[in-house]
């Protein structure tokens, strides 16, 4: 495949940054599409220029890493992630455009690296257990029904990558912080910290300057883990049931 | 900041206000229509005239009203408070954005609508609310008893084809404003639900067709009556 890729290329977080176009040739419809940035990057580092910054790790789906807006989608026209998609999604001769996500809470560090740090800052606000909840329990011990297991799994799924905040007009990370109270409110693990967690997490999400809900769902349609937004609204049902109960004045 | 003013002013406690003046609307949309619909009985506007009569008079309809203001005001109030924060929060854009593959234009454009639905309002409250309450209106009499001839007015302004063309639009601007609000607002407040989910999303299309419709319906029929 030959491709004609338009790529957003800023120094640093100061840099106003703006598009550079590349022509790429010779592209197998079998890679993902990070490997057809690394044969980019070759290239560029061949030719002595600066390759393009990106972020990825595992390469499997799993971490969260790769972000990347392909063509007006975060990770492009499927709905996985970017080392998950294949340049077959592609046709030959086709322009992509690449862009970082977008978000206040989310600043550019260079090229397509966003500092995701925020979501991080997020976690730390309660997103975690910190009772002792003793050694690794029997299976059947915890009374626990599969189908509220499977809901807290379900939420679980999360990978952190941002494609919620970066799909949303109102860049807002609702789902993402949704999905982590959920998943702790959903276990009996997660009830000596319930309320706390749900009132400091939803505020350190306003502190970091995402945007609120319109419900347009457009972070459940581009999700790479099908989060689904009932998990927003089990949110808005903890925190409000949280701050008119909680002894926190 | 107290709880109360912390929570108020947090993204989700402003949605929630938003959710909740929004439902008071939609719930006097259909009152509002009821009344309405009185303009179509063929009686030379009798019984629509005092029906007017007893809502302006009713103590408790005036607290009401007193209420539905605050809360169309509310509402907007709330609507440019989350527009303004939600735009800062993407200080810069996207080049290209394919957001009709995952969300509706309504559900984007909710501002624009009620912006839209804003205007009409207040062309509609100077057009009728001011002018029956402080205007100088023709009065008629049924039995002996003199009333406002609401119904003259209104049928006055129906008969230009300007007003009826604007009022039409408007409802359409109404039906799409509902079609995402009417769910969103049951999301808001956290009421999502298996079982029920599929049912409030069906209400509310049903009802973001219905109600404008009925409303547009109105001018319409009067417009070719005259
Ligand atoms: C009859 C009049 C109106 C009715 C029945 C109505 C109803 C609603 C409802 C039910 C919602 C959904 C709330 C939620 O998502 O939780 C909503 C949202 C909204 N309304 Fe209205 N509304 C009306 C007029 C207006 C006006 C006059 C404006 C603004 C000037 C406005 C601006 C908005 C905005 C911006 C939203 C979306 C807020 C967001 O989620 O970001 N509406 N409306
Ligand atoms: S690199 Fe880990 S999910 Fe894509």
């Amino acid at each position: 495949m030959n491709l004609t890729l338009k790529i957003w290329r800023q120094k640093n977080n100061t840099d106003k940054g703006g598009f550079k176009e590349y022509k790429i040739t010779d592209i197998s419809e079998d890679m993902s599409f990070l490997e057809m940035l690394d044969v980019l990057n070759e290239q560029l580092s061949t030719k002595g220029e600066d390759p393009v910054h990106f972020d990825h790790d595992c390469r499997e789906g799993i971490c969260g890493m790769c972000s990347l807006y392909i063509n007006g989608n975060p990770h492009g026209p499927q709905q996985t992630t970017t080392c998950q998609l294949h340049m077959r999604s592609f046709k030959d001769g086709d322009t992509i455009s690449i862009e970082p996500w977008r978000a206040k809470a989310f600043p550019v560090l260079k090229d397509l690296v966003v500092d995701r740090s925020s979501f991080d800052r997020i976690i730390q606000a309660g997103g975690y257990v910190s009772v002792n909840t003793g050694g690794v329990p029997d299976a059947n011990e915890i009374p626990i029904p599969k189908s509220i297991a499977d809901l807290a799994m379900d939420a679980a799924q999360c990978i952190g990558c941002g494609a919620c905040v970066a799909a949303c007009k109102n860049a807002s990370a609702m789902l993402f912080t949704s999905a982590k109270i959920s998943q702790l409110a959903l276990l009996p693990q997660g009830q000596v910290e319930r309320k706390i967690r749900a009132e400091n997490m939803v505020a350190q999400m306003d502190a970091e300057g995402f945007g609120a809900c319109t419900n347009t769902g457009a972070c459940e349609a581009e999700c790479p883990k099908g989060i689904s937004i009932t998990n927003i609204a089990r949110m808005n049902r903890e925190y409000f049931s949280a701050v008119l109960s909680s002894d926190t004045v | 900041m107290s709880w109360v003013s912390k929570t108020l002013n947090s993204t989700l406690g402003r949605k929630v206000l938003m959710a909740l003046t929004g439902l008071f609307l939609i719930l006097f949309l259909v009152v509002h229509l009821a009344g309405n619909l009185q303009l179509l009985i063929p009686d030379g506007g009798e019984a629509f005239n005092k029906y007017a009569a007893t809502m302006a008079n009713n103590p408790f309809i005036k607290v009401v009203s007193i209420g539905n203001f605050a809360f169309i005001l509310l509402h907007v109030i709330y609507s440019i408070i989350l527009s303004r924060h939600n735009k800062k929060s993407r200080p810069v854009g996207y080049s290209i954005t394919k957001a009709s593959s995952n969300s509706t234009w309504a559900s984007r454009n909710m501002g624009i609508l009620g912006t839209l639905l804003l205007i009409f309002i207040l062309v509609h409250l100077k057009g009728f609310y001011y002018e029956v309450k402080f205007g100088s209106i023709p009065m008629t009499s049924y039995e002996g008893v003199e009333f406002k001839d609401v119904f003259a007015i209104v049928s006055a302004a129906y008969s230009n084809v300007l007003y009826v063309a604007f009022y039409v639009l408007s409802m359409g601007f109404l039906a799409f404003h509902l079609s995402h609000g009417f769910a969103s607002a049951f999301q808001t407040l956290g009421l999502n639900h298996v079982k029920y989910s599929p049912l409030i999303r069906k209400v509310g299309l049903v009802f973001s067709i219905l109600i404008p419709a009925l409303f547009a319906l109105i001018p319409l029929v009067m417009f070719f009556q005259n």
